[in-house]
């Protein structure tokens, strides 16, 4: 890791402003702020860390903020990093709840909320590909861990697969090849150092 | 819309968003359903349009989509306090709907997250968890594929709205190959939309 927040308040300020440019979802916001532009992850890093949060139970972003936070600066930063990403964009819902009641049947809003909604599509696809790269070292192998990408798309996109079953087969099943990979990759070491 | 809620309706609202907390895979998302059964259907706290406007503004709104939540307890809070009529006397009870749903939603997850991410990160060596981040790391990529193709379908409701889906791949193959500001794209899409074009 090349780069951190340089204090708790880069930290809050960094998730709010990357909370308050994601419009549809976050994520590909924080793919580009924290990856790209200030480094504080590199890609492989980050697919890591979206794979925890995206699993465990919860807001997937605000998993993220929590997991990242809690890294730089423990519990008070991950705290800090979830406020971040929460309370501005929590402000102004509550502010377009009062004010902008009445004009959601309007024809122009509705059409405006689905031409973001479709940019925001093409985000998330975008940082798909984006990530594509981090699997090159995988230790099931490029090539099978491209297979599971396209088998994760088709199951969810396609057959519409209730996401845990796909999580426990398909990533148990991945899962389950990269530890043994992982095993015999580490059993030749462990036996040199056996050796006087 | 106007309803009366007693103290215990309170701390069962707070259970369901508590139970609902660690149910959330995949994303707040994934419990909206439940929670219109609930909030809509069961008990009647809330409206079907207050419902479909909670997600529709958190949709437009900058940040995490999970903010349909606290909208929901903000309707809830209010219609509690006699509805929109009774102006800002209602913003009280809009808060503590509010703060009774986030609590709720995050307290469970938010707990679980920091414990098992700091027991991975103090494991990270041990193969188990070097297995189960890397095994993870392909089938959460071709998620965000999913989620892309399934966000497409749900804005192309007549299912023949091209223009849309050629917004859609002109945004992936930009945001992908270019470092164009993602911002500009939205307001791009989003005055496409306002004139009918897309």
């Amino acid at each position: 890791m090349s780069m951190r927040p340089s204090s708790k308040s880069d930290l809050f300020w960094s998730f709010s402003w990357l909370a308050l440019q994601g419009f549809g979802g976050v994520l590909a916001v924080v793919q580009r702020v924290l990856v790209e532009e200030k480094q504080w992850l590199s890609r492989e890093e980050f697919v890591e860390d979206w794979a925890v949060a995206q699993i465990l139970p919860g807001p997937n972003v605000v998993n993220l903020s929590l997991i990242l936070g809690d890294r730089y600066f423990g519990t008070s930063g991950a705290l800090l990093a979830m406020a971040g990403m929460l309370f501005f964009p929590l402000l102004i819902v509550l502010a377009m709840v009062l004010l902008y009641s009445g004009v959601a049947d309007q024809p122009q809003i509705q059409g405006a909320l689905r031409g973001m909604g479709s940019v925001t599509a093409g985000l998330i696809t975008a940082t798909g590909f984006k990530l594509l790269p981090a699997l090159k070292n995988n230790p099931i192998g490029q090539k099978l861990s491209w297979l599971f990408v396209a088998w994760g798309f088709v199951a969810i996109a396609l057959l519409r697969i209730p996401l845990v079953w796909v999580l426990l087969s398909l990533g148990g099943l991945s899962c389950t090849l990269a530890y043994r990979a992982l095993r015999q990759v580490r059993a030749p070491a462990t036996g040199t150092r056996a050796k006087p | 819309m106007s309803i009366v809620l007693s103290a215990m309706d309170w701390w069962q609202m707070l259970g369901h968003f508590l139970s609902l907390s660690l149910l959330a895979v995949g994303g707040a998302i994934a419990t909206a359903p439940d929670m219109h059964r609930y909030l809509v259907e069961q008990q009647h706290w809330l409206s079907q349009s207050q419902f479909s406007a909670s997600m529709a503004l958190a949709q437009a709104a900058p940040g995490p989509n999970l903010l349909f939540i606290p909208l929901m307890g903000w309707n809830v809070g209010v219609n509690s306090a006699g509805g929109t009529a009774s102006g800002m006397a209602a913003w009280p009870w809009g808060l503590l709907g509010v703060a009774t749903s986030m609590v709720g939603m995050l307290l469970p997850s938010t707990t679980l997250t920091l414990a098992a991410a700091r027991w991975g990160h103090r494991n990270r060596e041990r193969l188990g968890v070097r297995a189960f981040k890397s095994g993870m790391a392909p089938i959460v990529i071709g998620l965000l594929g999913a989620t892309g193709w399934i966000l497409s379908h749900a804005q192309d409701r007549a299912g023949n709205n091209w223009p849309l889906w050629l917004l859609t791949i002109a945004v992936t193959l930009l945001v992908w190959r270019t470092r164009i500001h993602l911002l500009w794209l939205l307001a791009a899409g989003g005055l496409l939309g306002w004139f009918g074009l897309v």
